[in-house]
């Protein structure tokens, strides 16, 4: 993985952990995500930090899909986004695809806000994981359940 | 070349926090799908998105699989000058897509 | 105050009236789902509006049609071809121009070029409402016909679910009546763009019948029913759908 230029040089708490556990990531072998494929997932973006269930993180993703193929998802944390106190990094995981990851965005105080919106793959109902990386070194963390409707009229 | 949707607003106050929207044509080809033969498709997946502005890295997202096939990602920034925005998709079998698009902040 | 009240007699009146006519797939969509579809911006098919477009510039399309001119077009399509005494689809026009027009080499229907130059000009007609062709009276006798034989090892006909058991559900899905105002249209199962005629051949396989033939007069017969039916919902291009 190449390293882009950072907008901010300095090292905050965490930051060498967050980058390993992108690197580690990208290298593992795909694996069926499992719960403790997810946990060890968060655990590697983390740097095995445990992060907090927070109400100032959201995970807006529809209760009731109708095909996983397109799932709108966005995640949102309540920050001032300030150099003293801003997120860091937000990452999605997921239970029961054959991999537990499906974004991890990196951002900072220039985001101004932190919010991201992207659209992910459901292979089946499940419960799907976002957590945030705080500047002071916390990590908050969301979850929401999905339930997705099976396709009745499948081509082929 | 894959066609792009890019949505940045055209003007912007001094400090006003904008929300950008990207949308790529990409089929994020899983690697866990088998073809009609029951051989698994080789993975083709974007695995990295980047917004520079001005040179500078603003925000930077690792897609994976489970990412939907068209890619569609937004995030903010704040504007505090005008400038120019860059951005990157870059994936499996040396995929990579630029575009630019002015900031005009007033 | 109860949200009923708040909310006065205006959904019941928009749901009367909406029984009374052709529902297009779009109302039984989850809000997400039109959400996706009304943002130009996040709707995925829009891509193939922008190639189609493009295409339309650089294949010499526009050399003799206005963008501005095509509005409309698409809503009255299939249309009475006099050259081939019976109709013509949309796609099959957009083919003979460039072949016999434009001298350009065919291109098959479902290709992807096909498709967006068949979603921009039809997207110059959204919201526009479907107007049959008069002159189609015999194709589209002959399209209900087949809408309503029942066929495939399945023994369905298009009707039963379409049009019987039409707002009801399918395991989880929604069955919807089976409008053709939206295609070319993003399907999330097919994770692209595509034609109507790929959705009939899924119908068709779905039911275990042989599918018809793209272009061929059973094919084109059943597409002129199916918009007849439709008459007055407005063209989508480019819908999404689950």
């Amino acid at each position: 993985m190449s390293s882009p230029t950072s907008p901010r040089s300095g090292t905050e708490p965490g930051r060498r952990a967050l980058f390993g556990g992108l690197l580690t990531l990208a290298l593992a072998p795909p694996a069926g995500a499992t719960p403790e494929a997810m946990a060890e997932a968060i655990a590697l973006f983390t740097g095995g930090a445990t992060p907090e269930l927070s109400a100032a993180i959201t995970l807006d993703i529809p209760s009731l899909v109708e095909n996983g193929n397109t799932v709108p998802v966005t995640i949102a944390v309540d920050s001032p986004m300030t150099e003293a106190a801003h997120v860091r990094a937000i990452a999605l995981f997921n239970q029961r695809n054959p991999q537990p990851q499906v974004i991890e965005a990196r951002l900072g105080p220039w985001s101004g806000a932190a919010r991201i919106s992207t659209r992910a793959r459901l292979a089946d109902s499940q419960r799907l994981t976002a957590v945030a990386a705080l500047s002071d070194g916390r990590f908050l963390l969301a979850e929401a359940e999905v339930v997705v409707t099976l396709a009745a009229c499948l081509e082929g | 070349m894959a066609r792009t949707l890019i949505r940045v607003p055209a003007t912007a106050t001094r400090g006003e926090v904008i929300e950008i929207r990207t949308l790529i044509q990409h089929p994020m080809e899983t690697g866990y799908r088998p073809d009609a033969a029951g051989r698994l498709l080789v993975r083709d997946i974007i695995t990295r998105f980047t917004c520079h502005f001005d040179n500078r890295l603003v925000f930077e997202a690792m897609l994976h699989s489970a990412i939907a096939a068209n890619p569609y990602l937004t995030f903010t920034l704040r504007a505090e000058a005008s400038g120019v925005l860059a951005f990157a998709w870059d994936g499996d079998h040396d995929f990579r897509h630029v575009e630019t698009r002015a900031l005009t902040v007033t | 105050m109860s949200p009923w009240r708040r909310q006065g007699w205006l959904p019941l009146l928009a749901l009367l009236l909406g029984a009374a006519g052709p529902r297009s797939g779009f109302e039984t969509m989850t809000p997400e789902l039109q959400a996706m579809q009304r943002d130009d911006a996040g709707n995925p098919g829009m891509l193939s509006v922008l190639e189609g477009e493009a295409l339309f510039a650089r294949e010499g399309c526009a050399a003799c049609h206005a963008a501005a001119a095509l509005r409309g077009v698409a809503a009255r399509y299939p249309a009475h071809d006099a050259a081939r005494g019976g109709p013509i689809d949309l796609a099959g026009r957009i083919a003979e121009c460039r072949e016999q027009r434009a001298g350009r080499p065919p291109l098959p229907r479902e290709s992807q070029p096909m498709l967006a130059l068949q979603s921009f000009v039809a997207h110059q007609s959204r919201g526009l409402p479907i107007t049959p062709d008069p002159r189609l009276a015999e194709a589209r006798a002959e399209g209900e016909r087949l809408f309503r034989e029942r066929r495939g090892q399945l023994n369905l006909s298009c009707a039963q679910c379409h049009e019987t058991l039409a707002g009801g559900r399918l395991a989880g899905a929604n069955i919807p009546e089976g409008h053709p105002n939206g295609y070319p249209l993003y399907r999330l199962e097919w994770q692209a763009l595509g034609s109507l005629q790929r959705r009939l051949r899924g119908c068709f396989t779905g039911v275990r019948a042989e599918p018809l033939a793209p272009g061929s007069p059973a094919a084109l017969a059943l597409e002129a029913y199916l918009f007849g039916r439709a008459a007055g919902l407005p063209i989508e291009t480019p819908a999404v759908r689950p």
